[in-house]
């Protein structure tokens, strides 16, 4: 197929990553340098300066004589520059080199740390080490990327994956990225499930604890209380559920019908993905709780006592549905638009009718959709964190049980270990689940194929049903945000009514000072920071998610499996946990990076790319394979046919992986109140901070702020990435 | 690993847009609540000049951090927040000793808790444990007003006092361990059965259940009075009540990390935030605790302590780590388990 490559002698990849590797290695600081960007170290003793001198000069200094190995390993590639790469030599050169230094290169940053080894055994072979180092800076990971980079081009030179450079590189490079910001965290907290209190480790003393029965009691079946895992897996159960339904409702009423105000409906169903926590448990509360105006009434009208019914599942189930249907509907509409029109006309023209079209050709074709959105709910619900803890009553479940055990008065890190345990089982246990309901069937409709045909319309005993849901659940949305911004503006919620803006002068105050603009008001400070670590997360959790979702959908190889499961693992831990593990594993060499904007950024990225990966992959099972030969034959190579074909009819899972991650940097808590610090402090834990302090009205003006900042960003977001032009018909008079 | 390099990339891009200062002098984490430690934080650095960075959690929170960053301590001084925390942190050597010369103008509550923890910790504040009801339910009910610990236990509250959970929650611990050396330990978890019948639910967060009998979702709110008094100020109609047994208190202190990289700025924090003009902050932000400074001003609004019958509470005992566990073991099995 591509004949012409193989024949040449240079290789411009190849060749890049050589360069890299020496500039990281001779030319940046090999250790990290606080503000780096400043570039201040270049004139403050650069290179000779031991804090900022590059590896090679180090060596060259006589100090941290460790590093000089991976001379070698970057010197080796230069002797196979002039060979072909159907020379076994070439390959083999290049996977040694990028092998042993890549590997030197992590044990030298995991053996020697702070104070000299690492491990005891370490120090017994070779006697104490006198010197230490502290983590590694950006000449460390330029130098990294090179060695990994120069290995996957060896692998690709040997064959693998066809030969494929640009995908052996994306599969090596998620690798290595997941490894290092999901594995080795998760791994060092895991640690602590078996940890016991004497500070040694117990395989023994794990199953008491795994068995407790405070987590799987089953007593509320006989009237008593359950354990936290049964109340975690029922709630999350019924909340996939019910989101997914309603999910697919709104999807099928802006797809499939001739309504007339979907405009309105999308921005609606979306409200709630874009709403800080706390503030919609706080409505609820409002509405619902022992003095809520909807309570209350009804007691009155029917004569009957108040009571806290709210508090326990009913209310957690609310506030989750309402929080976690329109993931699923983001999830469920890529889905929905892009099953294709004609299999449906197909089967009008053989005289089915709707209710039969819709049953057997469009309910099929949707089910990755619907499994992918209801393992979405599902794991939402499970390591939701914020509405339990309004909401929970006596109801606990399994995140905050976690959430307490590490920050309450337990202190208790390894009884949080062993439940972050159980709730990755069950959630592992439900991606299992959905892989095996949908089996290997196939659910291509987007082909290369010419395909003009239109959407059928539902049949009308399911439209019906579906407007009263779906009108019910968008008045009752409406009433919720109605009460939120109502609470922004009185003087005290639910006790002083009087109308008042001082919450968001509080909050947003500027003033003229002599030095030009002075943002004064209290809540500026956290605001900047968000909208910096937002804009920033989201499009790189969109790219690897969608280059995951690529490789997970598009190409075969060997560890596929393990793959898929590393890169949902993250989103299937609780944010708790990953806050947690992120401080035990990135506060000490060799990757310090605590108290950074950085750390934000990545937890950020690698908790919401399994969205990217999941979107991406339910859309992606829709276009036909031949879409890719046809480029591919064509004369494209695999990153040309990513770029000119798969991207554009991603569009909607680039919208969704974009939206999504970019919203949870403004509205995600649970690992965030571990990871931010004086410079880097988020939006979220300052709203934490107000509701603790009993500042409703501030916490709900700057959440209400936030919520139009999103507003603002998801349009813009929509207009940037533009919609997807498959060629249909207009269908159903909506307006182009 | 590439993907990271363009991350930081655009981070640092952006960061200098938004003209971040001079590293800063001092690693201040402090878990009081937020316009306190702000004050604190700028006062600070008006009074020296040193710069300040400030983290706000909540004292377990903060307790988790620095336990996590033990072999690499990236906070300098932690000022705020339960005593117990600070107790514990010292008990697992995670804490610096030091000896202010300001001692001599503390109360002698506060220069107990130094001594008990071998001078790794002292008391800045302190706060007497109570309860506070929502006036206007209690009218509407037509209830009586309750004044005593023993009162809580009677039928007509049935299903309207609320307090925290003591597995997450230093507040409700304290209230524990109190009852247990105000009517003996066999006495104390008696009372706790009982009030348990009465018990609408435990909240995670210690001062949730006066919030709530402020939102008019429960009746009583079992708290540390300067949280009602403060939820009071803030306009709730809340009735501050200092039960007529006697109770406990927990005193909120100050520590010095251990292998702080700041440590003479973090010793002339700790030496300010125990004179008088540091501790008379507290008034500005609605915080009502008994400061430790003998000369600190008080409000008229904050508890008396010397009018209160405080109870001799044992802190190095119940703050030890195997006491908790003891006690909180036997509230689990003993009284969560009961039907309500």
């Amino acid at each position: 197929m591509r004949t012409v490559s193989l024949e040449q002698t240079t290789h411009p990849v190849l060749i890049f990553w050589i360069i890299a590797g020496w500039v990281g290695y001779c030319i940046l600081p090999w250790y990290g340098v606080d503000k780096f960007w400043s570039f201040e170290w270049l004139v403050d003793g650069w290179p000779l300066d031991k804090d900022y001198a590059p590896a090679a000069v180090l060596i060259a200094m006589g100090q941290k004589l460790w590093l000089a190995p991976m001379l070698l390993a970057l010197a080796a590639p230069l002797l196979v520059l002039g060979r072909r790469k159907t020379d076994p030599l070439y390959a083999k050169v290049l996977i040694l080199a990028g092998a042993f230094g890549f590997s030197w290169l992590v044990a030298q940053g995991l053996g020697i740390g702070l104070r000299g080894f690492a491990f005891g055994w370490l120090e017994t072979l070779f006697g104490p080490l006198e010197d230490r180092q502290f983590g590694m800076g950006y000449g460390a990971m330029i130098t990294a990327s090179a060695f990994l980079f120069l290995f996957t081009q060896g692998i690709a030179a040997r064959g693998a994956v066809n030969g494929d450079v640009f995908v052996t590189g994306a599969i090596g490079g998620v690798i290595a990225v997941v490894t290092v910001f999901v594995f080795y965290p998760i791994l060092i907290m895991m640690l602590a499930a078996f940890a016991t209190d004497e500070g040694g480790y117990s395989f023994l003393g794990f199953f008491p604890k795994l068995f407790d029965y405070r987590i799987w009691s089953l007593g509320c079946l006989t009237g008593g209380r359950c354990g936290v895992a049964w109340n975690s897996l029922f709630l999350a159960v019924v909340v996939g559920v019910l989101s997914t339904l309603l999910g697919l409702a709104f999807a099928l009423v802006l797809t499939r019908s001739g309504f007339r105000y979907k405009r309105a409906l999308r921005a609606l169903s979306v409200l709630p993905i874009i709403t800080p926590p706390f503030v919609i448990g706080l409505a609820i509360i409002l509405l619902f709780g022992l003095s809520g105006t909807v309570t209350t009434t009804v007691a009155e009208v029917l004569g009957v006592e108040a009571t806290r019914w709210v508090y326990g599942l009913p209310g957690i189930m609310i506030a989750q549905v309402l929080a976690f249907t329109p993931v699923c509907f983001l999830v469920l509409i890529g889905v929905v638009e892009g099953i294709s029109p004609s299999m449906e006309e197909a089967a009008q023209t053989l005289r089915a009718n709707r209710w039969q079209t819709f049953r057997t050709v469009s309910w099929p074709l949707m089910r990755p959709g619907l499994a992918n959105a209801f393992l979405i709910g599902f794991i939402e619900s499970m390591a939701d964190f914020g509405n339990p803890l309004v909401l929970g009553g006596n109801f606990d479940v399994l995140s905050t049980e976690i959430f307490f055990a590490i920050v309450g008065a337990q202190y208790d890190q390894s009884r949080a270990a062993v439940l972050a345990v159980v709730l990755l089982a069950f959630t592992l246990g439900a991606f299992y689940l959905q892989r095996f309901w949908l089996g290997r069937r196939r659910y291509t409709t987007v082909t290369g194929k010419g395909d003009s045909g239109m959407h059928a319309i539902m049949p009308r005993g399911l439209s019906i049903p579906i407007f009263i849901v779906v009108g019910l659940w968008s008045v009752f949305t409406v009433v919720v945000y109605g009460m939120i911004a109502y609470g922004s503006v009185v003087q005290l919620w639910g006790v002083d009514n009087t109308l008042t803006f001082k919450h968001y002068i509080t909050a947003f105050r500027v003033e003229l000072g002599e030095s030009g603009l002075r943002w004064s008001g209290s809540a500026w400070a956290s605001f900047w920071t968000t909208i910096m670590i937002a804009t920033i997360a989201a499009p790189l959790t969109a790219a690897v998610g969608l280059i995951t979702a690529y490789l997970l959908t598009r190409q075969d190889f060997a560890g596929k499996q393990a793959f898929e499961f590393g890169t949902m693992l993250s989103f299937a831990i609780p944010g708790t946990v990953i806050g947690v593990s992120y401080i035990l594993a990135f506060n000490v060499p060799p990757i310090e990076i605590t108290g950074t904007g950085l750390i934000l950024v990545i937890s950020f990225v690698f908790r919401n790319m399994p969205v990217g990966v999941r979107a991406g992959m339910a859309s992606m099972s829709q276009l036909d394979k031949s879409l890719d030969e046809s480029s591919l034959t064509l004369g494209a190579n695999s990153w040309q046919t990513f770029r000119a074909v798969i991207l554009p009819l991603l569009r909607p899972a680039i919208l969704a992986a974009l939206v999504y991650s970019f919203v949870q940097a403004m509205t995600a808590i649970s690992a965030v109140i571990f990871l931010v610090s004086a410079r880097y402090d988020m939006s979220t834990s300052y709203i934490v901070g107000r509701v603790e302090n009993n500042d409703y009205g501030l916490a709900i003006a700057y959440s209400t702020a936030l919520i139009f900042v999103m507003l603002a960003a998801v349009g813009l977001l929509q207009l940037l990435v533009g919609r997807t032009q498959i060629g249909r018909r207009t269908s159903h008079g909506e307006g182009h | 690993m590439k993907r990271h390099a363009l991350s930081a990339a655009i981070l640092c891009g952006t960061t200098s847009l938004s003209a971040t200062a001079a590293l800063a002098d001092l690693n201040l984490y402090c878990s009081a609540q937020e316009e306190w430690c702000q004050i604190m934080e700028k006062s600070f650095e008006e009074a020296t000049g040193i710069d300040v960075a400030m983290t706000r959690k909540s004292s377990g929170e903060t307790f988790a951090q620095i336990q996590a960053e033990a072999s690499n301590p990236k906070g300098d001084v932690w000022w705020g927040g339960t005593g117990d925390p600070h107790l514990q942190a010292a008990e697992e050597d995670l804490t610096e000793p030091y000896v202010s010369p300001m001692r001599d103008q503390l109360h002698p509550w506060a220069i107990a808790q130094a001594e008990s923890a071998g001078d790794k910790t002292i008391g800045i504040y302190s706060g007497a444990l109570g309860f506070g009801y929502n006036s206007d339910m209690l009218a509407k009910a037509g209830l009586p007003a309750p004044a005593c610990w023993e009162d809580l236990t009677k039928p007509e509250y049935k299903g309207m006092v609320q307090m925290a959970n003591p597995n997450s929650s230093g507040t409700a611990y304290t209230t524990l361990a109190s009852m247990v050396q105000i009517f003996g330990e066999d006495g104390g978890f008696d009372y706790m059965k009982r009030l348990h019948a009465n018990i609408n639910q435990y909240t995670k967060s210690g001062s949730a259940p006066i919030k709530a009998a402020g939102a008019g979702e429960t009746l009583i709110g079992i708290v540390f009075m300067h949280d009602a008094v403060a939820t009071t100020v803030a306009g709730f109609p809340v009735v501050t009540v200092a039960p007529c047994e006697g109770t406990g208190y927990e005193i909120g202190s100050m520590s010095i990390i251990k292998g702080a990289r700041n440590m003479d700025e973090a010793k002339a924090f700790y030496d300010w935030a125990l004179s008088k003009e540091a501790q008379d902050l507290a008034l500005q932000v609605n915080a009502f605790q008994v400061m430790s400074n003998v000369a600190a001003e008080k409000s008229e609004k904050a508890p008396d302590l010397a009018t209160l019958k405080l109870i001799d509470y044992d802190f190095k005992k119940y703050g030890s780590s195997d006491e908790r566990k003891r006690l909180l073991s036997k509230w689990d099995t003993e009284v969560s388990t009961l039907p309500q």
